[in-house]
């Protein structure tokens, strides 16, 4: 291929195929709330423990649905509770219920 | 007055004797029990109780008052508080007398267990003595109480609602057995005094009942069959009472002994639990109460059912219930027995909890803002993870605070840790003892010597959980109220039709009452909410409910509006930053928080 200097990025498209969602898919039947995420990230914006830790609630539902589970534990092992993303997130996700969810599931080996 | 029998002694009191000891051995293994399991430190706490003087006159007086009486139901429904104490009462009258007859005409049979229960058998009487006549009326007197007492139950089972009840509980197996029994004691042991009336005398319901029968029946051959069935009754029903509601009847004085020594509920299902769930008497009163009711689907989350079910250790639907209460209070605030069923409920979620190792060391770095630390300031405020959500309330405080020139600073104005009210409600308290012990170091760091709040719910953690001895953890409602009434702020009132609402963990969580009402009636004209105080209706936001959906939430919301709009007010005003939060998108009047309307009415 000629050099023109620039190039085009791989695609950065993910092949779902190629992770395993069981864990996913047991989550989303005990919380089917966590498929109506839209990645607003007000829940996030919201956290006390922004800018503390690395806790990001939009990041772990994400991450989650993409198989990539590796760092969620570590991620809500940071969660307060305390609820200011129950209050905030526009569509209406029991956010503090799918965390203590996430935890119990995820953890399962 | 004197013995009919040499033996005293007749075959037909078996039933009842065998009854009586079942139950008697039942209530002493299980009181043992619930000794044992309780920790340590609690069984120091009951046994001490137990040689203190003071606490055994309030215990007499709860007892007297609760179980006997049930003052507590006959001021919120009268006719049905007399239903329960005519019953109650009335039944350990003739208890009492029966030993006093007992004691006073055959002395030596009193250590015949069964002897005064059955006194009208085994006596006869010699010549009409004056003392004899009263009693029998005295008898006759109460068990007239007791019958009407059991007419009203088999009405209230018929027509409910006539009580002022929408829904009464459903009844199991059991229950209804017991229930007939009791509902039957009474009647045939009437049938049975009448009919030996002629030989040991009666008063102003037997005798005539004795001549009556006596028109078309020969009584003599009736005194045998109905003591048998009066005895019998009695058995089935003590059998009966460990597998039913009525266990209640025992078990309270023994809640009571046990709350009054100051004993907590450490484990969902051991100890001080098990006397709380056993002294439920299912009387139903806290299913009206419970704001998730509104909807049918949740009735069988009432605190009625967790108890029932927590009984027969059916622990996956406890847990449901356990996971869906709001935490609001409002049942154990109407239980006539007192069952601290919120944190049984707590205790429960902690229990069953799936391990979840937490990582707060980032907590270090949260620091006080600029300037604060060492400071002389005296009052620091601390807004909580509510109040960051509405700055509305942060500002006013900010604006009163300085109208009234107090030297305060503002602990989490560039953020700060959760007070851990949340997770203690979810029933992680081990989690939470890392962010009490990280904001008790800021607090204690800043120097100073009042802690005010914003959020009730932090309110309550900073008084019970943590430690902060020397410094005054106080609620805005009660510092304003303080500041008005030591005239560094005064108020003008804007005639302003207002309504407060009482948020669960201020009103029902800490007893604050007055102080936010005493300041509103200053700032404009003060109404009430149909239901208020010790009964107002959750927000529907609480932060206690782990599985409640959005949608049953905003239809509490929508029914906790629907009481406040009960006078007409111009302004809902909460004390509470979820409060505010939960009720501004829903409400058809403006939602204000107490805190902004002090700070729009200052002179
Ligand atoms: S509950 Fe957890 S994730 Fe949600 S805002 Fe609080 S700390 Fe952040
Ligand atoms: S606020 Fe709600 S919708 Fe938005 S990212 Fe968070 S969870 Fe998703
Ligand atoms: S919990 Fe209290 S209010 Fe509810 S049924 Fe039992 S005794 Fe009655
Ligand atoms: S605490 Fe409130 S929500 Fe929970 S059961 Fe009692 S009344 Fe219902
Ligand atoms: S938001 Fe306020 S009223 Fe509602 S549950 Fe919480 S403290 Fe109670």
């Amino acid at each position: 291929m000629i050099d023109f200097g620039y190039g085009i990025s791989p695609s950065s498209a993910i092949n779902l195929d190629k992770f395993d969602r069981t864990r996913f898919e047991e989550l989303a039947r005990e919380e089917p709330d966590v498929l109506k995420c839209m990645a607003c990230g007000s829940c996030a914006a919201s956290c006390p423990t922004a800018g503390h830790s690395d806790m990001n609630l939009r990041r772990v539902i994400l991450l989650l649905g993409r198989g990539r589970e590796d760092e969620v534990l570590r991620m809500v092992s940071h969660c307060m509770l305390c609820g200011k993303c129950l209050i905030v997130c526009p569509r209406g996700i029991n956010t503090r219920h799918l965390i203590l969810s996430v935890t119990k599931i995820y953890q399962k080996k | 007055m004197k013995d009919r029998f040499i033996s005293g002694y007749n075959d037909f009191v078996l039933p009842f004797v065998i009854g009586m000891s079942f139950i008697l051995i039942y209530l002493v293994i299980g009181i043992i029990r619930v000794i044992i399991q309780l920790p340590a430190a609690d069984r120091k706490k009951f046994f001490l109780s137990l040689i203190n003087p003071k606490l055994w006159v309030i215990n007499l007086k709860d007892i007297i008052c609760d179980v006997l009486l049930h003052t507590k139901i006959w001021k919120r429904k009268p006719l049905l508080g007399y239903m329960h104490s005519s019953i109650a009462f009335g039944w350990f009258m003739l208890i009492v007398l029966g030993h006093i007859e007992t004691w006073l005409f055959v002395p030596d049979r009193l250590s015949t267990f069964y002897y005064p229960v059955f006194f009208r058998f085994f006596v006869m009487e010699t010549d009409h003595t004056l003392k004899g006549s009263f009693f029998f009326f005295l008898m006759d007197f109460f068990l007239l109480v007791v019958l009407s007492g059991v007419f009203l139950a088999m009405f209230k089972r018929i027509r409910s609602m006539m009580f002022g009840m929408r829904r009464t509980t459903r009844n199991q197996i059991p229950d209804r057995l017991a229930m007939y029994c009791l509902w039957a004691i009474f009647p045939v042991r009437l049938l049975a005094e009448s009919f030996t009336a002629g030989i040991a005398g009666g008063s102003f319901l037997t005798r005539p009942m004795y001549w009556l029968f006596s028109n078309f029946l020969t009584n003599t051959y009736h005194i045998l069959p109905t003591w048998w069935a009066y005895s019998t009754l009695l058995g089935t029903f003590f059998v009966l009472l460990p597998f039913t509601r009525y266990m209640h009847i025992p078990t309270e004085a023994f809640l009571i002994v046990l709350r009054n020594a100051g004993i907590k509920v450490s484990h969902p299902r051991k100890g001080y639990s098990i006397a709380q769930i056993y002294s439920c008497s299912n009387c139903g009163m806290c299913i009206d109460a419970c704001p998730m009711m509104g909807q049918k689907k949740n009735l069988r989350f009432a605190t009625v059912y967790f108890n029932r079910l927590l009984r027969r250790r059916n622990w996956a639907r406890c847990e449901e219930s356990a996971d869906k209460c709001l935490m609001c209070g409002k049942c154990v605030a109407v239980c006539p027995v007192g069952v601290d069923s919120c944190n049984i409920k707590r205790s429960l979620r902690g229990l069953r909890a799936a391990p979840a190792p937490a990582d707060y060391s980032y907590f270090t770095s949260y620091s006080l803002p600029e300037g604060v630390e060492n400071s002389q300031e005296k009052v620091l405020y601390y807004a909580g993870c509510m109040t960051q959500l509405t700055p509305v309330i942060s500002k006013a405080v900010a604006a009163v605070l300085d109208h009234a020139g107090v030297d305060w600073s503002f602990m989490d104005r560039d953020g700060g840790i959760c007070c851990g009210r949340p997770l203690i409600l979810a029933g992680r308290d081990e989690r939470a003892q890392e962010m009490i012990r990280r904001n008790t170091e800021l607090i204690r760091q800043s120097g100073a010597t009042t802690l005010l709040l914003s959020c009730p719910i932090c309110y309550k953690v900073f008084r019970e959980n943590y430690d902060l001895k020397g410094i005054r953890i106080v609620h805005y409602t009660e510092y304003f109220d303080e500041l008005v009434r030591l005239g560094r702020i005064t108020l003008r009132n804007s005639g302003e039709k207002i309504v407060y609402h009482d948020p669960c963990e201020l009103g029902r969580g800490c007893k604050v009452y007055r102080q936010p009402r005493r300041v509103l009636s200053a700032a404009g004209e003060l109404v009430e909410a149909e239901k208020h105080h010790d009964e107002s209706i959750c927000c529907g936001g609480s932060l206690g409910s782990l599985t409640l959906s959005y949608e049953d939430r905003k239809d509490i919301t929508l029914k906790a509006l629907d009481n406040l709009m009960y006078a007409s007010p111009e302004r809902i005003v909460t004390a509470c930053p979820l409060c505010l939060k939960t009720f501004s998108p829903y409400s058809p009047r403006k939602v204000s928080d107490f805190a902004e309307v002090v700070a729009q009415n200052m002179n």
